[in-house]
C-alpha cells in the first residue's frame, strides 16, 4: 500500500515503525499427513507508521487480527509476507550506521537482544503473564540480567526506582513478595515495570486494563500516559474499547478481518467516522449517560472467521452501503479521504 | 400484596449473608434492602467483590455451602423464598426467578443439543405437559431471543458467543418467571453483538412486563438498560435510585468517583479520576463507613459512625458528607495505591 507510505505524522527520522503491506496468514486444517488447503488471514496487506513519543490504538472485535499485529511488531511470530521497518537506537546493521531503519526480518542473533530491549511488550492478564515461583525482584530483575544492565548491585536500586515510578511505594514492601500477594492492578504495574525497566522506545500494550477492575483500571490508564509522555515511549494500544482507545492514544486504527479500514487522529475519527464499519461500531458503544440515545448500529449479519476471503472488500456482506462495484471490484484501497484521515471504501 | 399493580413483585429486607472461611466469616453482603416493581430494571453495580453476585445468589438461592444467611427476607410476592425448603426452593427458582449466566461460563452443557436442554427445564418445572409442547414453547423462546428454531438440534459448540448468550436467555425465560437476574450477560461479547442482546432483553423485557436485574461492572450497560441503580461498596448498597437522578447528581462520593473513572466516546474528552486504593477486607471491614479509607471527604465521623441514610427524591445513600446537587464527579486520591 504505497499510499499510506506518504503519510507522515512527524519528520522521516523521528518514524520509529513503519509497517507496509503487513501480512499474515494461519494454516487451518493441518495436520501430519495433509497439507493445509486454507488459511485464515489473520492480518492482510496492513500499513501505518508510528513515531517517538507517538501512541496508536488499534481496535476492532475479537478475531480482527489485531492482536496478531501486535505480536508480529514484537517479532513473537514472523509475518508472511509484508514489511516492518524499525529505527530504534541500538540496532545498527554495521559500524557508523546508528539509526538506519533496520528490517524486522533482518533482526536475528545479537541484534534481536538489543530489539528486545527497544521493543517491549505488556500482555492482557497479569494472573498469567508472571511466574508464580518467583519475586517482583526476580521478575523486573531478569530482563535487566538478560540485557546486562547494571551490576547485581545496582539491579536492586533499578528496580525499586522502577517500582517507585509505577506507582508501587514503598519498593521495599513489594520487592520480595510474590504475585499472588499482588492484586491484578498492582499485578499491572509489575508487568508495566518489567516492559519499561530496560527503557524500550516502543511497547505493544494488549489490552492491559480488560481484565481489571474500574478502579484500578483507570489508575493504570492514568499511569501509562504518564510514563509514555515522560520517557518519550511511543505504544500501540491493543484494545477492544473504544471509549479506552479515545482516552489513551492520538490516533485510532479500525481493524475488521484483517484489514485495517479507517485510521484517524481520535477525536477526528470519533466525531466523524467514515467507513460503514466504523460507524457501526461507535453507534454500538454504550454511553454512561441515561439521557444519551443511540441509533440501532447499521450493519447486518454476524462476524465471520476470514478463511480464504473472497478478493472483494472484506466488509461486503455486512455493509449498508455495498454496491454491485463493491462486489466485483478488490478490497478497496487506503486512501486519504481527509487530512490525515485513511478510509478503505468505494462509497466514501 | 392486595393490589398487585403497586406492590412490588419483589422485595429484599436487610439482607446479610457471610461466608466461612479459615481466615474467617466474609460479611459479604450486609443489611441490602430494595424494591423492584413489574417492568422495572434495576441495575446492580461496583467492583468485583462488592457483593452484587452474592446478592444475586441469595435471591436465586444457589449459595455455596459456606455460606450463611445471617439475616433478612427476599420476598417474591409477599413469600419469603429464604424460609422455602430445598424441595419448595425448587419450585420457585426458574418458575418465580430466574438467572441468565455468562455463557461464557459453561451455562450450556457441551454433550447435549441447546433446545434439549431448555425442554428439560421445562419438563422439570412441569410448565407443558408433553414434551412435543415443550419443544413448540422452545422453538416460541428461540424466535423471541433471535434464533433460528432449527438451531434447536445444534450442540453449544456449533453457537456463536452471542448466540449461546441468546439461547441461555431463553433457557431463563423457559417458565414465565416474574424475576430476571442478568449476571453480566454481555460481559465477553464484542460491542455490536452486545448491543443488540441488550436490546432483545429489554424488549423481552417490556413485552412480558418482567423485573429484571442487571449485575455488571459497565456503568455504560447499566445507564442504557436499567430504569434503577444500586451502587455497592463492601457488601452494602451505598446509594439507590432513579438511573437518571443517581447520574446526573450522585449522593454518594463513592458513586461520584465510579462515574468520574469511566472513559466515554461521547461527549468532550476529559481526564478520568483514579479511584485509588483498594476495596476493603470483608473479613475485618472498617469501622463506619466502609469507604472512608479511599473517601476524600472523610472526616472523624465517617472513621466511627455507620453513615445516615440521606435521602433526596428517588434517591438515598448512606454518607456522612453527602454530595451537593451541583457536584460534578470528582476525583478521590485519599487512600496509598
Amino acid at each position: 500500500m504505497e499510499a499510506s507510505l506518504a503519510h507522515t505524522p512527524s519528520a522521516e527520522t523521528e518514524r520509529l515503525v513503519s509497517v507496509s503491506g503487513l501480512t499474515r496468514q494461519f494454516p487451518v486444517g493441518r495436520s501430519l499427513f495433509r497439507r493445509a488447503t486454507s488459511f485464515i488471514h489473520a492480518v492482510d496487506d496492513v500499513s501505518f507508521q508510528l513515531s517517538r513519543g507517538d501512541s496508536l490504538g488499534l481496535v476492532g472485535e475479537s478475531g480482527c487480527g489485531k492482536t496478531t499485529v501486535g505480536k508480529l511488531l514484537v517479532k513473537l511470530i514472523e509475518p508472511t509476507s509484508g514489511h516492518i521497518t524499525y529505527r530504534l537506537p541500538g540496532l545498527d546493521v554495521g559500524e557508523g550506521t546508528e539509526n538506519v531503519p533496520v528490517e524486522s526480518a533482518d533482526i536475528s542473533g545479537g541484534q534481536l537482544r538489543a530489539f528486545r530491549r527497544q521493543v517491549q511488550m505488556i500482555f492482557q492478564d497479569p494472573y498469567e503473564s508472571m511466574n508464580p515461583r518467583r519475586t517482583i525482584y526476580d521478575t523486573i530483575a531478569e530482563p535487566l540480567a538478560v540485557q546486562g544492565m547494571g551490576t547485581v548491585l545496582d539491579r536492586v536500586d533499578m528496580v525499586s526506582e522502577i517500582l517507585m515510578l509505577v506507582g508501587l511505594t514503598p519498593p521495599a514492601t513489594f520487592l520480595f513478595r510474590h504475585p499472588h500477594e499482588l492484586s491484578g492492578g498492582q499485578r499491572q504495574r509489575v508487568a508495566i515495570a518489567r516492559a519499561l525497566v530496560v527503557e524500550p522506545s516502543f511497547v505493544v500494550a494488549d489490552e492491559p486494563t480488560s481484565m481489571l477492575d474500574v478502579s484500578s483500571r483507570t489508575g493504570i490508564m492514568n499511569l501509562m500516559q504518564q510514563l509514555a509522555h515522560g520517557l518519550g515511549i511511543a505504544y500501540l494500544y491493543v484494545t477492544h474499547d473504544l471509549a479506552v482507545a479515545r482516552y489513551m492514544c492520538h490516533r485510532i486504527a479500525v481493524m475488521y478481518l484483517g484489514k485495517i479500514v479507517e485510521l484517524g487522529e481520535t477525536e477526528e475519527l470519533l466525531r466523524n467516522p467514515l467507513h460503514p464499519y466504523t460507524r457501526a461500531l461507535l453507534s454500538a458503544v454504550p454511553v454512561p449517560d441515561p439521557g444519551h440515545r443511540r441509533e440501532p448500529p447499521n450493519i447486518v449479519g454476524d462476524l465471520t472467521a476470514p478463511i480464504d476471503p473472497p478478493a472483494r472488500c472484506r466488509f461486503y456482506d455486512r455493509c449498508p452501503l455495498a454496491t454491485h462495484h463493491c462486489r466485483d471490484n478488490p478490497h478497496p484501497a487506503f486512501e486519504e479521504k481527509a487530512p490525515d484521515h485513511w478510509v478503505a471504501c468505494y462509497e466514501v | 400484596m392486595t393490589n398487585p399493580q403497586s406492590a412490588p413483585v419483589l422485595k429484599v429486607v436487610d439482607l446479610s449473608l457471610r461466608y466461612l472461611t479459615r481466615g474467617g466469616a466474609v460479611k459479604a453482603v450486609q443489611d441490602v434492602s430494595f424494591e423492584l416493581a413489574e417492568g422495572q430494571a434495576l441495575g446492580l453495580v461496583g467492583e468485583s467483590g462488592c457483593g452484587k453476585t452474592s446478592v444475586a445468589n441469595c435471591l436465586m438461592r444457589l449459595l455455596p455451602d459456606n455460606a450463611q444467611l445471617v439475616a433478612g427476607q427476599v420476598l417474591i410476592d409477599g413469600q419469603d423464598i429464604l424460609s422455602l425448603t430445598e424441595d419448595k426452593i425448587r419450585e420457585y427458582r426458574w418458575q418465580q426467578i430466574a438467572m441468565v449466566f455468562q455463557a461464557a461460563m459453561n451455562a450450556l452443557d457441551p454433550v447435549y443439543k441447546v433446545g434439549q436442554q431448555v425442554v428439560e427445564a421445562i419438563e422439570a418445572h412441569g410448565v407443558e405437559a408433553t414434551v412435543s409442547l415443550a419443544r413448540e414453547r422452545v422453538a416460541r423462546l428461540f424466535r423471541m431471543v433471535g434464533l433460528d428454531p432449527a438451531l434447536m438440534d445444534r450442540y453449544p459448540h456449533e453457537f456463536s458467543g452471542g448466540m449461546r448468550q441468546r439461547a441461555v436467555i431463553a433457557m431463563a425465560l423457559a417458565c414465565d418467571p416474574r424475576v430476571i437476574i442478568a449476571d453480566e450477560p454481555t460481559t465477553a461479547l464484542d460491542v455490536i453483538v452486545q448491543d443488540r442482546i441488550l436490546r432483545e432483553l429489554k424488549g423481552i423485557q417490556q413485552q412480558l412486563h418482567m423485573a429484571v436485574i442487571y449485575i455488571s461492572h459497565d456503568i455504560a450497560v447499566i445507564a442504557e438498560v436499567t430504569d434503577r441503580i444500586g451502587v455497592m461498596y463492601a457488601g452494602r448498597l451505598v446509594e439507590y435510585g432513579a438511573t437518571e437522578d443517581v447520574f446526573r447528581a450522585p449522593l454518594h462520593p463513592y458513586t461520584a468517583a465510579l462515574m468520574g473513572s469511566f472513559p466515554s466516546i461521547a461527549g468532550e474528552k476529559r481526564v478520568l479520576a483514579n479511584l485509588s486504593g483498594e476495596p476493603p477486607n470483608l473479613i475485618d471491614p472498617p469501622p463506619g463507613c466502609p469507604f472512608h479509607p479511599r473517601c476524600i471527604h472523610a472526616t472523624e465521623v465517617c472513621r466511627q459512625e455507620i453513615p445516615p441514610r440521606v435521602q433526596r427524591g428517588s434517591q438515598w445513600a448512606d454518607c456522612w458528607h453527602p454530595l451537593e446537587e451541583s457536584a460534578v464527579p470528582e476525583s478521590v486520591e485519599a487512600g496509598e495505591v
